[in-house]
């Protein structure tokens, strides 16, 4: 893929903003955050076309500078960030949805998810997983794409957000929980 | 005199081991008790495979969400 002008990398950039919005959406769960960040990145590109005649692929590089400017922003609201969607869903453990007797060992067996491989083929299968991970609360979805998408490890989420790690672990375990009761039931439990 | 095994773990404490190990390095009693807990446990290495199954779907998506291409053959 090469631009020819100017104008060309202009609008292939600008093509791209959607894109760009989706996970910056998915990630910051703020709508004015989320605007600052593709505005940021798609300045910053603007800035340095030479930057990109290198690169074959403008979505990669263009991701790339995206979650560096959601780190920023994400560090910057530190407390916004972990703050909110701290609700009633703070009293449940959702370890206590599954089946467990009261001894503490599965009522019944976790279900088999099937053939996976298969799944991982489809587009279908990813539009769920999307849309499971924007129904976490903000402060845990933003948590979990920390680690998942943003590949931070906990040290580093703790420190650029003030973060205890027993607060992030508890976060965690919900969020993938959640995750896990989501997938179940809207994916797996319908494919055959 | 009751006995005390140091090792053993319910199901559900095991459930909330294998969380955790996505997130951080667990103790080496954690990790043991969890071998222990695995191998006569029928249940649990089912829960261990769909967590596999999530991290791996994660990575894919993440590197979808970074490249010019979308995964699945199949068009929406």
């Amino acid at each position: 893929m090469h631009h020819h002008s100017a104008f060309e990398y202009e609008q292939q950039l600008v093509a791209l903003r959607d894109y760009l919005m989706r996970f910056a959406r998915l990630q910051l769960r703020n709508d004015t955050w989320a605007e600052d960040a593709v505005s940021e990145t798609l300045l910053a590109a603007l800035a340095k076309p030479q930057a990109f005649e290198a690169r074959s692929q403008l979505k990669t590089w263009l991701v790339g500078i995206l979650k560096h400017k959601i780190i920023d922003i994400l560090r910057q609201r530190q407390r916004e960030v972990v703050l909110d969607g701290a609700s009633d869903d703070d009293r449940v453990d959702p370890l206590d949805h599954m089946a467990f007797k009261t001894d503490g060992h599965f009522a019944e067996k976790p279900a088999e998810w099937g053939n996976p491989e298969r799944d991982m083929q489809s587009r279908q299968f990813f539009q769920v997983l999307e849309a499971c991970t924007e129904k976490l609360p903000p402060a845990q979805g933003r948590l979990f794409l920390m680690r998942e998408w943003l590949e931070l490890s906990s040290e580093e989420i703790c420190k650029e957000l003030s973060l205890t790690p027993t607060n992030l672990y508890v976060q965690l375990h919900r969020a993938r929980l959640r995750l896990r009761e989501c997938l179940e039931l809207n994916w797996f439990a319908r494919t055959p | 005199m009751t006995p005390i095994y140091p090792f053993r773990r319910t199901c559900k404490e095991v459930s909330a081991l294998l969380i955790a190990r996505e997130d951080r390095e667990l103790p080496l009693s954690d990790r043991l008790a969890l071998r222990l807990h695995m191998a006569i446990c029928q249940a649990c290495p089912r829960f261990e495979r769909q967590l596999l199954t999530m991290r791996n779907a994660m990575k894919q998506w993440r590197n979808y969400a970074g490249a010019d291409e979308t995964p699945g053959n199949e068009k929406a």
